[in-house]
């Protein structure tokens, strides 16, 4: 079922497309050697380029490039091996050049295709219109001081991957869906950290709306939604506000918006005709930028594994779709994965993971990267339970143990006497002492009433403290039993 | 002799003998220019106490034995070139006390070799103009003046106007000079002096203010062919800070001046025969072919069909890059700021750039905007850029064939100061005959031939292929030569 707004004269379908900007992970700026960290105290990172001063000449980072080429592969995009900087001109305080070196009219990186999955299970490409890389602009502070602005030249300077999408997107699920898996894919290749409350990833969202089976009508421009949910928000209020203006007979008419995401609603910031005209030209600083196929076949040689692919390898593995999907989201949860599954049954291994790990990690506040048990810990708590040292109830005590003292799974084993029991002298000593002690539960047993026997399981488990091997409990209160 | 008719290459030689001192050379440029600068004006800052104490650094370097190529030599440097704690001023109001950092590639290759630097020379605005009477630091005078009318004083031509005046007048032994469409080779031929505009992409233009980024070319002018040549040695290389710098090697151009002409095709293109020429330019042109042909050169006629569009293209793309590149000049960071209690971001701009900037730069800034314009790029920007490669193509065509291009440098004489200042476009024609170098990104040389009746320099201009600046020495050379060019301007030092 394709999504559809209901308005009052009738149903509605949006249509779409998200400008992503992403920052490129880099030591170092797009074309200057100052440093990119995030949260240096302000104006720390800035080389006398990126404040444009007289005389001052860039000079690209092929780190970047090398970035967007990847970004690109990872996007099943085309890469142009001859691509060039085009100057966009504009006055603004926070702008120290009076423009902005961007690639106007040949991207690196032509039309490419991302998959995206649905709630329903259902997935669907979008298409990829170009990728292109531009430097980022400084930073205005209009609150610090009453009458004055500040600026901070960080950022200026800084390389971002312009990354723009087909109109394809109908709705505000898909619209999250595709950030997201965008996001992922960044993160997978190391290219963008995707930390969007960072500013390192942010999005224009263009929204029309129509009438099934109609053209495209005008669109408008959200600028700068800067979280998923936001974008998500964005999509639905704006297609709202535009169904309106059309059933009360007026007429969208093209502009760039704001979200205001305390009243959740889009509002104008500019129209088309306030709309600048950059007086786009080619950097004669720069000569265009030609890039050797066998230099773009060795990135390409050397991707990693992007979560698609990882995703069926782990279906492949026997894993389920739900275990597949959720231990590849992140790529240090898919690693953490495979670092314990090696070796190991990957299966056991995933509900291991996806269970009990990822419920201690909720209720200890932690994420993957910061957790008192690494995968090798995990892995010698598994290896504990599959050589029959101790049994699954107890690897889950002995697993919230290891996440309350940081512990290993030995030790706590060792210390806590929590070996499991396979001596069956001391197993039959147990179902004897727990028999002699509920005779008549035995008679009703042994005159039919099967179920009893988990009674029998539980108080014999009892009486060992929960160390008796499961599998030679059975066997031998089957037997004694009879 | 006084110490400064030395040619750079005598001095260079008359150091290394122990004949005289860096700090007896450098004194007596810095006399020479506290007598003269305040008429001519070729220098806007000197730096005497640097110049003296780099002098005294040389003078012990060569007692150590460790001279450099140009150790000792007193020059003056274009204040287009950013240098290090000295104040850099691109002829501008805009850059107001602006005192960089950081040293030009340029700059810092002439110091790696040990030069002295006497100062800044005077310039055009941001290097815009032809006449030197654009700057903010007012206009250079030509230290030659016209025989039956000695009183009118002459402009140098511009925008390197300080730098030409100051090496003509005996004020430096070589000065540096840039070129986007004729500043080099205009104010040499009108000083009696040679300049050479290399190739595109032969100096770095890290740390050079920019005007236009695709023409602009760093270059020397001084006295003889050999000493720009020396110049050049010095300036040029590689460098990685400039994207458009080119990693190809940097010859022996002193040597090659010694190579001769036997034996080289020299191009004479029928489209430089312009209605107006003076018959003293098209004389002195015909005669310069004449001297290359006794010294064994063949001459043939060539043709450059795109020619008349030179001048209009460049009229195109230099303020187009103008523009952009000028935006930077907005008083939010250094230089000027003006602003009022309670003014805007909007107000800054617009109170800093017009009182920032002269009528000239803010004429070519307006032109530049408006063919980078939505609805007029395609028809003048793109278009220039069309016929630019067209122009680049005739030359190629021609140097399938021959070795060297010789044309006049200029279609006149220095022109008196208040001449052609109310006219922009018949101003901009004193660049016909050198803006095609700049579009092709070819080495152009001026080099002093004669004298008009008035007594005033003419010079011929000689262009190679890229990269080829030796062959344009050699030529230039041969010229400089044959024409044994002796006269000396009224205003110099050392009378």
């Amino acid at each position: 079922m394709s999504y559809t707004l209901e308005g009052r004269t009738g149903t509605w379908e949006i249509v779409c497309g998200l400008e992503v900007h992403a920052q490129v992970t880099s030591q170092s700026k797009l074309f200057s050697g100052a440093a990119t960290a995030f949260g240096a105290s302000p104006n720390s990172q800035v080389s006398f380029i990126d404040a444009g001063f007289p005389g001052m000449l860039p000079v690209i980072n092929q780190e970047c490039v090398a970035q967007a080429v990847r970004t690109g592969l990872g996007l099943n995009a085309e890469i142009h091996l001859w691509s060039r900087f085009d100057r966009k001109n504009y006055f603004y305080a926070d702008l120290p050049q009076g423009y902005q070196i961007s690639q106007f009219a040949h991207p690196i990186v032509g039309t490419g295709t991302v998959e995206i999955t649905l709630a329903d299970g259902s997935t669907k490409p979008i298409g990829i219109t170009r990728l292109h890389l531009e430097q980022d602009a400084g930073k205005s502070l209009h609150d610090q001081h009453p009458q004055k602005s500040f600026i901070d030249l960080n950022r200026s300077g800084v390389a971002l991957m312009e990354i723009v999408s087909e109109a394809d997107i109908r709705s505000p699920e898909e619209a999250g869906a595709y950030l997201t898996k965008l996001r992922q894919i960044l993160r997978y290749l190391g290219t963008c950290d995707g930390n969007m409350d960072e500013g390192s990833m942010r999005a224009d969202v263009n929204v029309s709306v129509r009438r099934a089976g109609e053209p495209y009508r005008t669109r408008c421009e959200v600028k700068n939604v800067n979280s998923i949910r936001f974008v998500m928000q964005a999509v639905e209020a704006e297609a709202r506000r535009q169904i309106e203006v059309w059933e009360e007979g007026g007429e969208v008419q093209q502009e760039t918006r704001l979200f205001d995401t305390g009243r959740g609603v889009t509002r104008s910031m500019r129209s088309k005709e306030d709309a600048h005209d950059y007086r786009y030209f080619p950097d004669p600083d720069l000569p265009p930028l030609v890039l050797d196929a066998a230099w773009v076949e060795s990135l390409k040689a050397a991707l990693p594994e992007l979560p698609d692919a990882r995703r069926a390898r782990y279906a492949a593995m026997g894993l389920s779709p739900y275990d597949a999907h959720v231990l590849t989201l992140e790529k240090e949860t898919a690693a953490f994965f495979e670092a314990v599954a090696q070796g190991r049954d990957a299966k056991t291994v995933a509900n291991w993971v996806t269970g009990d790990f990822f419920a201690a990690l909720n209720r200890t506040g932690h994420d993957i990267g910061s957790s008192p048990v690494g995968a090798a810990g995990l892995a010698e708590l598994l290896d504990l339970i599959a050589d029959k040292t101790i049994n699954g109830k107890i690897a889950k005590d002995v697993l919230a143990l290891m996440f309350e003292t940081g512990e290993g799974a030995t030790a706590i084993v060792d210390a806590r006497g929590l070996r499991q029991v396979v001596d069956t002298g001391a197993i039959e000593a147990a179902i004897e002492a727990v028999m002699a002690a509920n005779a008549g539960k035995v008679a009703e047993y042994r005159s039919g009433k099967d179920k009893l026997f988990g009674f029998f399981v539980g108080q014999v488990m009892k009486a060992m403290q929960g160390k008796g091997n499961p599998a030679l409990v059975n066997d031998v209160l089957k037997q004694k039993l009879g | 002799m006084h110490p400064t008719d030395f040619t750079l290459r005598g001095a260079i030689d008359a150091l290394s003998e122990g004949i005289i001192s860096s700090v007896e050379l450098t004194s007596a440029h810095l006399d020479a220019i506290a007598k003269l600068n305040p008429r001519l004006n070729a220098y806007i800052s000197v730096t005497g106490e640097q110049a003296l104490a780099q002098a005294r650094a040389s003078d012990a370097r060569r007692a150590e034995g460790t001279a450099g190529p140009l150790d000792g030599v007193p020059l003056a440097i274009k204040d287009l070139f950013c240098t290090a704690g000295t104040r850099t001023t691109a002829g501008s109001r805009i850059l107001g006390n602006f005192t960089p950092p950081y040293e030009s590639t340029v700059s810092a290759n002439l110091l790696r070799d040990g030069a002295v630097f006497l100062g800044k020379a005077n310039l055009d605005e941001f290097a815009m103009g032809s006449s030197n009477t654009t700057s903010a630091f007012g206009p250079v005078e030509n230290p030659w003046s016209r025989r039956n009318d000695p009183e009118t004083r002459l402009v140098p031509g511009g925008s390197s106007g300080g730098s030409a005046a100051a090496v003509a007048a005996r004020l430096a032994l070589g000065a540096t000079a840039t070129d986007t469409g004729g500043s080099i080779r205009q104010p040499a031929a009108f000083c009696g002096i040679a300049g050479i505009k290399p190739t595109y992409g032969r100096c770095s233009r890290f740390g050079i203010v920019a005007f236009a980024s695709s023409l602009d070319q760093a270059g020397p002018v001084a006295r003889t062919v050999e000493d720009c040549a020396i110049l050049l040695r010095s300036m040029a290389g590689f460098d990685p800070k400039d994207s458009t710098s080119a990693d190809v090697p940097v010859p022996d151009f002193g040597a090659a001046c010694a190579r001769g002409v036997k034996g080289l095709r020299i191009g004479v293109p029928k489209e430089y025969r312009l209605d107006g020429t003076p018959p003293e330019i098209a004389a002195l042109w015909e005669q310069g072919l004449a001297w290359l042909r006794a010294q064994g050169a063949e001459t043939v006629e060539i043709s450059l069909p795109h020619t008349q569009y030179a001048l209009p293209t460049y009229y195109i793309v230099a303020p187009a890059e103008a523009s952009s590149n000028l935006a930077r000049y907005d008083g939010v960071r250094f230089g000027l700021r003006v602003t009022e209690p309670g003014s805007d971001l909007k107000d800054l701009y617009e109170r800093t750039r017009a009182e920032g900037f002269g009528a000239e730069v803010r004429r070519r800034i307006l032109i530049g905007t408006y063919v980078l314009s939505a609805g007029y790029y395609d028809a003048y920007y793109l278009k220039a850029q069309k016929i630019r490669a067209l122009i680049k193509r005739d030359f190629d065509e021609a140097f399938r064939t021959v070795d060297a291009i010789v044309t006049p440098a200029t279609p006149s004489a220095a022109f008196g100061m208040d001449e052609k200042q109310d006219d922009p476009v018949k101003m901009y024609l004193n660049d016909v005959f050198t803006v095609t170098a700049n579009l092709a990104g070819l080495p152009g040389l001026a080099v002093p031939a004669g004298l008009d009746g008035q007594g005033l320099p003419l010079g011929l201009q000689v262009i190679g292929r890229a990269f080829d600046e030796e062959t344009v020495f050699a030529v230039g050379a041969a010229i400089e030569h044959a024409a044994d060019f002796t006269a000396l301007p009224a205003l110099r030092a050392g009378i």
